[in-house]
C-alpha cells in the first residue's frame, strides 16, 4: 500500500486532501463561530500564500503585488456577484460564477504583469509589482463610480443553504467554502510542483541559461507560473470578499502584500506546507500583538498608536531575522527535525503527510561553484 | 492661456527631487548590486526627525541639517548592522530584508507620531513668480533646483576628483581587486549607504512639505516614482537617474495638469511596464555580456 502511494503522486495527494477535508469538516463543528471565521480567513490567505510560495520559492520571481492581485479577485467577485444577483440567480451559481470570474480576471492581470516580469530579474520585478500595489487606491478613486472609491463595495452573499438547517451558523458555512477553495488550491499546486512543469520551474530558477540549453522555454515557464500564482491569489481575494462581505482599497495596502510575502518567508520559501504555517501566522500574530498592545497601552492614545503598528513592527523584525538567521523558515525546521528522528531509528519511509519538495528552497548553482 | 510652460517648469522642479532620490538608489545599486527598497521608509524617518528638530528649534535649516545627518547615520547603520549579514548569493534575500525594514521603520514612526499628516513649513514662498502674465517657478522651486544641483555637483566632484571617490568606485566595480590593493571594501559600502541615506533624506525633505506633510507613508509614492526614474535611467547610471527623474516629473506634471482625475500613479505604472517591456535595462545602460 505504501509502495503504491509512493509511486502515485496524484493518488497520494488526493488521499491527503480527502483526509484534510474530513478533519477540517469535523473541526468546524467543534469551533466557535469566531474561530470558524478565523479558520476561513486563514484558508483565504492560504490560497494566496500557497501561490506566492510557488512563485517566489520555485520559480525565483519575487512579487510584492499579491495583495493587489487579491484586490483584483475581490473586486471582480463583488462586481460579478452584483451583476449575477441582479439577474435573479440564486443558490450555488451565485457563489461559483463570481469566484470563477475572480480567478479568470486575476489570471489575466497576472498574465500581463508576468509577460513584463518574465524579462526581468529580482529587483526589477519586485519594483514593478510594488508599483502595482501602490496603484490600487488610485484606480479605485479614479473609477469611484464603479469601484466605490475609498468606501469600496459591499458584496452580496447568501446565508448558508436552508437544507443545512436554520440554526446553521454562517461562519461555519464560510469556513466550508474557504477550506474547500484552499484544499483545491493546495491539491492543484502540489501536483504542479511534482510534475514535469515543476521541475522545469526549478531548473529556470537555478540557472536560466542551463534551463534554456536543456530545451526549456524560460519565458513561457515564468509567465505560466505567474499566471497560476495570480489565479490562486484571485481565488483567495474572492474568498476574502465572501468572508468580509465588502471590499475596499484599505484592505489591500502595501503592508498587506508585504504580510503575504512575510508569511511565505517565515513559513519556508518554496514549501506548500510552509504556506500553511504562514497563513496561520497571518491570522494568529495580529491577534497576539493586539492583545499585547491592549495590555501595554496605558493611555488610550498610546493604545491607538500601538494598535496595528505593533504587529507591523513584529512582522518586520521577524521577517528580517528569519531571512538572515534561518532562511528556510518554519517548514525547514520541521523537516530538519523529522529527518533527524528518522535517521536515528526507523527505516526510511515516504511521508505522505507533506507536500514539500526535498530541495532547499532557493539554492542556486552559483553557490556550488563558489563552494 | 495654455498652462504648458508652467506645467513644464513645475514638472522639472518636482522631477529634480525624484532625480535626487533616484540618485540615492543608484548609489546603493552601484555599490552593492541591490535596490534599497527601504529607501523610502528611511527618508520618512529622516523627514520626521527634521520635523521634530524644526519644531523644537524653530529653524528650518537646523531641521535640514538634521535630516541629512540622520540620513547618513541611518544609512550607515542599515548597511553595517543589517544588510552585511544578508546572504549575498540569494538575490531575493536583500530585497526581503529591506522590506522588513520598511515595516519596522513605518511601524516605529506610526507609534511615535501617530497616523495623521503633519504639515511642514518651507523657508521660501511657494507662489509662482510671473514674467509678464506667464506664471513660472516659485522661489521654493528655485531653492529645490539649486539644492539638487549642488548635491549632484558635490557627488560628481567627490566621485571623480577625490581619493575616497576613486576608492568607492573601485570597491563597487572590482571588489576583490580593490581589496587586494588595500581598499577597505566594507567601509566603502557603508559609506555608499550613508551617502544614499543622506541624499534620500534631503530629497524627501524637499518634496514632503509640498504635499500633505510628514506621515509614515508620505514617501511611499516618492519611492515608486524614484524607482521608476532609476529604472528608466538603467539603475547603473547617475546621468540616467537624473534624466529619468526629470522625465517622471514632467509626465506627472502634464498628467495632473491636463486630466481631471488623479491618474498619476496609474500612468507611472504604465510607463514602468512600457520601459521594462521595450528596454528592460534602461535607456542609459551599457551593453552587457550575458553572464553564464
Amino acid at each position: 500500500m505504501i509502495e503504491l502511494l509512493a509511486r502515485h503522486t496524484l493518488l497520494r495527494h488526493l488521499l491527503v486532501t480527502l483526509a484534510a477535508g474530513v478533519a477540517l469538516l469535523a473541526l468546524t463543528y467543534t469551533l466557535s463561530p469566531y474561530r470558524n471565521y478565523q479558520l476561513a480567513t486563514m484558508a483565504a490567505y492560504l490560497c494566496a500564500t500557497a501561490g506566492l510560495t510557488v512563485l517566489v520559492g520555485l520559480s525565483g520571481q519575487l512579487s510584492l503585488g499579491h495583495g493587489a492581485l487579491m484586490a483584483v479577485g475581490a473586486y471582480t467577485y463583488a462586481l460579478m456577484s452584483a451583476e449575477v444577483g441582479d439577474r435573479g440567480t440564486t443558490g450555488p451559481m451565485l457563489l461559483l460564477l463570481p469566484l470563477v470570474a475572480a480567478v479568470v480576471a486575476t489570471a489575466i492581470v497576472g498574465g500581463i504583469v508576468g509577460l513584463a516580469g518574465a524579462r526581468l530579474f529580482g529587483p526589477y520585478l519586485a519594483g514593478l509589482t510594488l508599483t502595482l500595489t501602490i496603484v490600487v487606491p488610485a484606480i479605485t478613486t479614479t473609477f469611484a463610480d464603479q469601484l466605490g472609491g475609498d468606501q469600496g463595495l459591499s458584496v452580496l452573499v447568501e446565508p448558508a443553504p436552508a437544507s443545512l438547517g436554520i440554526t446553521f451558523p454562517l461562519e461555519r458555512w464560510q469556513a466550508w467554502i474557504a477550506c474547500a477553495a484552499a484544499l483545491l488550491t493546495m491539491l492543484l499546486l502540489a501536483n504542479l510542483v511534482h510534475s514535469r512543469f515543476g521541475r522545469e520551474m526549478r531548473a529556470v530558477r537555478d540557472d536560466e541559461v542551463a534551463a534554456r540549453l536543456s530545451g526549456i522555454n524560460v519565458q513561457r515557464t515564468k509567465v505560466i507560473v505567474f499566471v497560476v500564482s495570480a489565479a490562486t491569489a484571485g481565488l483567495g481575494g474572492g474568498i476574502l470578499a465572501i468572508l468580509t462581505q465588502s471590499v475596499s482599497p484599505g484592505a489591500f495596502s502595501l503592508a498587506f502584500s508585504l504580510f503575504l510575502l512575510m508569511a511565505v518567508v517565515i513559513g519556508g520559501i518554496g514549501s506548500l506546507a510552509g504556506a500553511v504555517w504562514g497563513a496561520l501566522l497571518l491570522v494568529a500574530l495580529p491577534e497576539i500583538t493586539d492583545s499585547l498592545a491592549d495590555n501595554i497601552g496605558s493611555s488610550p492614545q498610546l493604545a491607538e498608536r500601538l494598535d496595528g503598528n505593533l504587529s507591523l513592527a513584529v512582522f518586520g523584525l521577524v521577517l528580517i531575522l528569519v531571512t538572515i538567521v534561518f532562511p528556510r523558515g518554519i517548514q525547514g525546521l520541521v523537516s530538519a527535525v523529522s529527518q533527524r528522528t528518522r535517521r536515528s531509528g526507523r527505516p526510511p519511509s515516504s511521508r505522505p503527510g507533506t507536500t514539500t519538495t526535498e530541495d532547499p528552497p532557493t539554492t542556486t548553482s552559483s553557490e556550488s561553484i563558489d563552494a | 492661456m495654455d498652462p504648458f510652460i508652467f506645467l513644464t517648469v513645475d514638472g522639472l522642479a518636482r522631477g529634480a527631487v525624484f532625480a535626487a532620490f533616484a540618485l540615492a538608489l543608484v548609489l546603493i545599486w552601484r555599490g552593492a548590486r541591490l535596490v534599497n527598497f527601504s529607501q523610502g521608509a528611511m527618508a520618512a524617518a529622516t523627514t520626521f526627525i527634521a520635523y521634530s528638530v524644526t519644531n523644537a528649534s524653530g529653524s528650518y535649516w537646523l531641521g535640514l541639517v538634521a535630516a541629512v545627518v540622520s540620513g547618513l547615520v541611518i544609512g550607515a547603520i542599515t548597511e553595517r548592522y543589517v544588510m552585511r549579514f544578508v546572504d549575498p548569493t540569494q538575490h531575493l534575500n536583500a530585497v526581503i530584508v529591506a522590506l522588513g525594514l520598511v515595516l519596522v521603520i513605518q511601524a516605529i514612526l506610526g507609534i511615535i507620531y501617530g497616523s495623521q499628516y503633519r504639515p511642514m513649513d518651507v523657508p521660501f514662498s511657494r507662489s509662482p513668480l510671473s514674467i509678464g502674465d506667464q506664471p513660472l517657478l516659485s522661489p521654493y522651486d528655485i531653492f529645490v533646483f539649486v539644492t539638487v544641483l549642488a548635491v549632484m555637483a558635490g557627488l560628481g566632484f567627490a566621485f571623480t576628483r577625490t581619493d575616497i571617490g576613486l576608492k568607492m568606485r573601485a570597491a563597487a566595480f572590482a571588489p576583490d581587486m580593490a581589496r587586494l590593493l588595500g581598499v577597505n571594501v566594507g567601509r566603502m559600502l557603508t559609506l555608499s549607504w550613508a551617502l544614499a541615506g543622506a541624499v534620500g533624506g534631503l530629497a524627501a525633505l524637499l518634496v514632503v512639505p509640498t504635499e500633505l506633510g510628514a506621515h509614515p507613508h508620505a514617501t511611499d509614492l516618492v519611492f515608486v516614482y524614484a524607482f521608476t526614474a532609476a529604472v528608466i535611467g538603467g539603475l547603473d547610471s547617475p546621468i540616467g537617474a537624473v534624466v529619468g527623474g526629470l522625465g517622471v516629473g514632467l509626465v506627472l506634471s502634464y498628467v495632473s495638469g491636463y486630466s481631471d482625475n488623479d491618474l498619476s500613479a496609474v500612468v507611472i505604472l504604465g510607463l514602468l511596464i512600457g520601459v521594462l517591456l521595450l528596454r528592460p535595462s534602461g535607456l542609459f545602460s551599457h551593453a552587457t555580456a550575458r553572464q553564464v
